[in-house]
């Protein structure tokens, strides 16, 4: 029975009641002093159909979802009956009598609690919600004192209604208390004192954070599953700033406003999904040709067209890469959790201000909306890297795409009188005048080509550049990008107990790639294990062509671990891919 | 709107840069860039406080032959590259350059949203009725039956009415100018600058290449008379779907028109107290 590592998981009917119920649930456990991780998927309509929300809580630091669900609340029959197959033997089913019947389960241990009939008799039918958050507060070991104060500070905007809430909360919580005298075994203990400053945030929030704190002044969307949280964030937090969100009318206009804002000085965002990252793919090719700073958000989701908007993927990798017409270059990053989220997301605004670039932020379905306690963030570290302005002479022509060593050209603002120019999208010559001779295409695409060059230099002296860990002498290395990092990492604790040994790195600057610290990685190893959630292995591909000679030389075999279900890595598949691969190994004496 | 002016005129000369114009001879744009550098020079705008941005298709080079700021980006997308740029800074005069292709077509559904957000820029759409650049297709101002080397057998879509479109849509600032007619048209153009909102002016500026057009407007052009209430959208409709004539001049204007960066300001002046990152961040704080 699990203590203080559990995942619950809590399914009905109705969209924003069982999202609230989790939210607020789990903020009380993380201001109890433990460690969070949620997970949820829900149909796209905003009402109706299957809801789910998870979450795992711990004592230590959550990195995954976990693998199997420990209680299972269930407010309709429906949500009962999809769900309880996945909890484990003796795990806990929490539920409302008066609805649900729990059908053969005698693996399981029940708690009954008429929510419905409670929140009746408090003639308070609509907070039967808040009764059962009561009942899951006492039952799971949670401190009613906290649960007051989040219900306090999340409900707090519908103050008419706080008491009547905060009566159901203790209402439920005192009924299971004199009903069930003894806790189920499976619970939380939450510590006697909270040590360490810690935030409690979701992805989507940390990475609209780490803009404002890299002076991000402008913002505009389009509305898209799932990046419309960060717009909505955004369009409360930029006025307060001084800046100004837009909700253009598609995303051709948003990427084009966002470029628009930056040429006149703005450090400027965007945000979307993938079918809105194809539509401002010739408008990205714009700010690399032009060389205007953008960021751009692209929070993944499944399938191509329409897809499955609200399930997770890691498919828009070559996209990001290579989208465009000709070449382009851009920068790409992708963050790994909802800390590294804040300093991906101050990186890209660093490299693209300074290097007068796009930079293409990969987040994915999973990982935007999860809430995560992380480390609080450190202010004091942080460097802005800002564009280089020009020193006009007068007399002199002002060379505004001017080719230099590292390719960047100091730019000016509009308003600075002698510095007129214009940003070019044809090819043309040093002063921005358009010019297809064919040297001058060669010197300025090489110009374009130098700054990614540069920046490869330059950013691999940032600590957080690349994520190294694991057993560095192992034969078996894991190679991976984005929100594999979690489920990678348990499953390597889980691998290490079982005697496998294995290293693992993921870069979180992938474009351009931190080649020396990749062969240095790759050497000495025999297999490469790539994870990640598309088909085709696009990261596992980009390394084979990258590094074939290292590859072929050394025989170093790539096995792409590849998941397509619109879900995200659980620890227990990368786990068994690792021990199946060990015992490969062992078994079989692999060419050198 | 001007905001930012000089104690003097900058000569028309000195606004023009370096670049030769790629212009046939006769294109209609030679006089819409001598109305536009008149305007600027007449209402005595600071040329490092003004940005053209532009589209594809000939009138697309047009930044690239004046000395102010500009910016020449992809197909269709003028309108909300200038919206960007007038937002962030609204200090600066906003232009911005299409032709019928890059306006009305490709980028026309930029169209009722800018007159919607009512964002500080004059638009300026240099109809010559037929897509010159890729030589010589019809495009959203043809008239019915056009035969090009794409419409062999005749167009079969009927043209736009811009003007009447874009009142229908609740732009503040519509009118219509003529390329042969630079002085009224360098009028028009400095009302539509000075008017604090979108200002849409539909420029006739013929092709001599592919469609030469100006006998027949000539002929059929016609200033609005002075008589014309122009705060009457309305009257001004009726203006636009005349059949008989093609009128020249201001068909609507707004008088009480308030700009988008206002309405802005607006919202940002509520928290005037202070911005603190910090105080964001304790939000999060367990």
């Amino acid at each position: 029975m699990p203590v203080n590592d559990i995942v619950i998981r809590i399914a009905g009917e109705s969209g924003e009641g069982i999202v609230t119920i989790g939210e607020v649930f789990v903020r009380i456990a993380a201001f109890s002093g433990l460690e969070v991780y949620t997970f949820r998927t829900f149909p796209a309509e905003i009402l109706g159909g299957h809801v789910i929300f998870q979450a795992r809580i711990a004592d230590r630091p959550v990195l995954s979802q976990g693998d199997n669900i420990n209680v299972l609340v269930s407010l309709n029959q429906e949500g009962y009956d999809a769900h309880v197959s996945e909890l484990e033997a003796g795990g806990v089913v929490i539920y409302d009598d008066a609805v649900v019947t729990p059908r053969g389960s005698d693996r399981h241990q029940l708690y009954p609690v008429p929510v419905s009939q409670i929140a009746n008799r408090l003639n308070f039918p609509r907070g039967s919600n808040l009764v059962m958050l009561g009942a899951m507060v006492q039952l799971m070991g949670l401190p009613i004192e906290r649960a007051e104060q989040v219900v306090r500070r999340r409900l707090g905007r519908y103050a008419e209604l706080l008491p009547k809430n905060l009566e159901a909360l203790t209402a439920g919580y005192h009924y299971t208390q004199e009903r069930f005298p003894s806790r189920p075994p499976t619970h939380l203990v939450p510590p006697e004192q909270i040590a360490e400053e810690k935030l409690v945030l979701t992805g989507y929030q940390a990475i609209a954070l780490g803009a404002l704190a890299a002076g991000c002044r402008f913002f505009a969307g389009y509305p898209i599953t799932p990046a419309t949280d960060l717009m909505e964030f955004m369009a409360n937090e930029l006025p307060k700033a001084g800046g100004t969100v837009v909700q253009a009318e598609d995303e051709i206009a948003a990427i084009n406003m966002v470029i628009g804002a930056s040429f006149a000085g703005l450090p400027s965002m965007t945000a979307t999904s993938g079918p809105g990252l194809s539509l401002m793919i010739e408008a990205i090719g714009l700010a690399s040709m032009a060389e205007i700073p953008v960021v751009v958000v692209d929070v993944q989701r499944a399938g191509p067209a329409t897809g499955m908007p609200t399930k997770t993927a890691q498919g828009d990798l070559y996209m990001a890469f290579y989208a465009g017409a000709d070449e382009a270059p851009r920068f790409v990053i992708a963050p790994s959790s909802v800390e590294d989220c804040f300093y991906q997301t101050i990186n890209a605004f660093n490299m693209a201000e300074l290097y007068q670039m796009p930079a293409i932020i990969l987040s994915d379905q999973a990982l935007a909306p999860r809430v995560e306690t992380c480390t609080f963030f450190d202010l004091e570290n942080i460097r802005l890297w800002k564009r280089h302005l020009a020193e006009l002479k007068p007399g002199q022509p002002f060379e505004r795409y001017k080719i230099t060593h590292s390719g960047v050209s100091p730019i000016t603002i509009p308003g600075t009188p002698g510095g007129q120019y214009v940003a070019e999208g044809l090819e043309h010559d040093e002063q921005g005048h358009p010019d297809y001779s064919p040297e001058m295409h060669r010197l300025m695409t090489k110009k374009r080509w130098n700054k990614v060059n540069a920046a490869r230099h330059h950013v691999f002296g940032l600590e957080n550049a690349v994520e190294e860990w694991g057993d560095q002498d192992a034969a078996i290395g894991i190679l991976g990008w984005g929100s594999a990092l979690g489920p990678v990492k348990e499953a390597m604790v889980r691998a290490q107990a079982a005697g496998y040994r294995v290293a693992a790195l993921f870069p979180k600057i992938l474009f351009p790639m931190p080649d020396v610290r990749i062969r240095r990685f790759i050497r000495g190893r025999r297999i490469l294990i790539i994870p990640e959630l598309n088909s085709l292995g696009q990261f596992a591909r980009v390394i084979e062509h990258r590094y074939t000679r290292q590859l072929v030389q050394d025989s170093i075999r790539v096995i792409s671990l590849n998941k397509y279900e619109g879900l995200p890595f659980r620890p227990v598949e990368i786990f068994e891919e690792i021990k199946r691969v060990s015992e490969l190994l062992t078994r079989r004496t692999w060419p050198r | 709107m001007a905001v930012i002016t000089l104690d003097h005129p900058v000569p028309i000369k000195d606004l023009k840069s370096d670049v030769k114009p790629i212009w046939c001879p006769g294109c209609g744009d030679y006089g819409v860039m001598h109305a536009v550098l008149k305007a600027i020079s007449e209402l005595q705008l600071d040329p490092a406080h003004v940005v053209i941005a532009s589209g594809i298709g000939c009138s697309g080079r047009f930044p690239a032959f004046v000395k102010t700021y500009g910016f020449h980006g992809v197909h269709g997308r003028a309108l909300p590259l200038a919206t960007g740029v007038k937002i962030a800074n609204p200090d600066l005069t906003v232009l911005a350059v299409s032709g019928d292709g890059d306006g009305l077509s490709i980028g026309a559904g930029h169209l009722p949203h800018a007159a919607r957000r009512n964002v500080d820029i004059t638009y300026l759409v240099l109809d010559n009725e037929v897509y010159g650049l890729t030589k010589g297709q019809p495009s959203p101002t043809s008239s019915w039956g056009m035969k090009t080397k794409a419409s062999p057998y005749g167009t079969v879509e009927r043209p736009l009415n811009p003007v009447a479109m874009m009142l229908a849509c609740g732009t503040t600032f519509v009118a219509r100018g003529f390329s042969a007619r630079p002085q009224e048209l360098a009028e028009i153009i400095k009302q539509g600058i000075l008017h604090p909102g979108f200002a849409f002016i539909e420029i006739i500026s013929p092709c001599v290449t592919f469609l030469d057009t100006y006998a027949f407007y000539k002929q059929h052009v016609v200033s609005i008379p002075e008589t014309h209430d122009r705060t009457d959208r309305m009257a001004a409709l009726a203006l636009a779907f005349d059949t008989e004539q093609i009128h020249l001049g201001i068909f609507y204007q707004d008088p009480d028109s308030r700009p988008h960066h206002a309405a802005l300001d607006e919202i940002r002046q509520k928290f005037s107290g202070g911005y603190s990152f910090k105080s964001l961040l304790e939000r999060f704080r367990r």
